[in-house]
């Protein structure tokens, strides 16, 4: 007489049954990788590269659709400029340089420890890249608005 | 005379099949200087709620069974201190893995990514009932000894790729395949067909002790989409690891090798 094979053995098809698969973050698994709280630096960087990613592929959309106002006449265009140089939206357009100064610093770290350069060097390209964006970011937030 | 304790709260997280999904049970535990999170674990099960499952050995972070997220942190519970953490202190399962029950997770999945194809093994860690011949010290009788003998005539092979029934261990030195890597691991968090950390770790450490295996059927199998180039740099899984098996840097010079050295992994990518 044969063995049973395991998937033969009594509640076999009981324990084949399995739970939800737990992850981190607040909202379904796709998610898992933006909840920064059980992060480390390394978690939290590429948390924030893809979130600036998105800022900047929206910007890039709103930025074709914005310059699509030309066609409409000279009038659009100028009420359109009183808009974009009062103060609260040259805040937004800090956010935007911050963003791409985050992102594109942080992407050349991602670049030299991704092809195995700079392995050893991860954490301190990482605080290098976030503190030069810092401060660039405060410098161009204060020229914008007048400040310097 | 026994040790003061004082009072910690434990969330513990639950999950019975069929017992109305997830939520977590809170119990106030003594502990003292040197109490572990498993320890607290046990004193829950003995004295609170003996249905309180979870998996553990050896009590010394040597088999990786008690791998849990102890404040949402990968840790082994067995050698993870009480006193490192608060007044509370949340307990859960691993994540990106099927639970089974409470803190017990699926862990086939996780055996399942690693290249069981080319298997990680050494003759002196060979299934006892193998017979060795004359020869054995060869290469080629190591090949035939990994390859054809010890996993893939075994019918388990397909399902974690872990050793049959009676043979002796095998795994990649350092890596006690606890799975918390995969746990931390953002990127596993996305993707459940993304290999993971340990896996490609192990691909890795047989580029630096070939054993027989082809150096370029390793890295074709490093280069497909879903392993090396799905990694995004977190290095979540080399500071989770407890052994400072150090996946994120294996992988990092995975990448290295296929980029500057590996031609023979570049044919191989879909």
């Amino acid at each position: 007489m044969n063995e049973p094979t395991i998937d033969e053995l009594p509640g076999a098809a009981e324990r084949a049954l399995l739970g939800p698969i737990h992850h981190k973050g607040p909202g379904p698994a796709a998610t898992g990788w933006i909840d920064p709280r059980r992060r480390r630096h390394g978690g939290r960087a590429l948390a924030l590269h893809r979130l600036t990613g998105m800022v900047i592929v929206l910007y890039l959309y709103l930025h074709l659709g914005v310059l699509s106002m030309l066609l409409i006449g000279r009038s659009a265009w100028s009420s359109f400029l009183s808009l974009v140089t009062a103060k609260s939206f040259l805040a937004l357009e800090a956010v935007l340089i911050a963003a791409v100064l985050f992102h594109g610093l942080n992407g050349i770290r991602v670049a030299l420890v991704g092809s195995g350069i700079a392995v050893s060097r991860e954490r301190a390209l990482f605080w290098t890249a976030t503190t030069i964006a810092a401060v660039a970011s405060i410098l161009a937030a204060l020229h914008m608005l007048g400040a310097l | 005379m026994s040790e003061p304790a004082d009072t910690r709260r434990f969330r513990v997280f639950r999950y019975k099949r069929g017992d109305g999904g997830e939520r977590f049970d809170e119990f106030d535990v003594p502990v003292g200087p040197h109490s572990t999170v498993l320890d607290a674990l046990r004193w829950i099960q003995l004295h609170r709620d003996s249905s309180l499952t979870l998996r553990h050995s050896c009590l010394h972070a040597s088999c990786g069974c008690c791998g849990m997220q102890v404040d949402g942190r990968e840790e082994l519970a067995c050698v993870c201190s009480v006193q490192d953490h608060g007044a509370q202190i949340t307990v859960e399962p691993l994540a990106n893995l099927p639970i089974l029950t409470d803190l017990v997770v699926e862990m086939s999945g996780f055996f399942a990514r690693f290249p069981h194809e080319h298997p990680i093994i050494r003759s002196s860690e060979a299934p006892a009932d193998v017979e060795r011949g004359e020869g054995i010290e060869s290469q080629h009788a190591e090949v035939v000894l990994q390859t054809d003998i010890t996993l893939h005539h075994h019918p388990l092979h397909h399902l974690h790729g872990a050793a049959p029934p009676g043979a002796d261990f095998m795994r990649l030195e350092d890596c006690i395949e606890c799975g918390l890597c995969l746990s931390a691991c953002p990127i596993a968090a996305t993707s459940q067909e993304y290999v993971g950390p340990a896996a490609l770790a192990a691909a890795e450490r047989l580029l630096e002790e070939p054993r027989g295996v082809k150096r370029e059927d390793v890295l074709a199998w490093a280069s497909r989409p879903e392993a090396v180039w799905r990694c995004h740099v977190g290095f979540e899984c080399t500071k989770a690891c407890p052994t400072d098996a150090i996946p994120a840097e294996r992988i990092m010079a995975l990448r290295r090798e296929l980029m500057f050295d590996g031609n023979e992994g570049k044919d191989a990518k879909r």
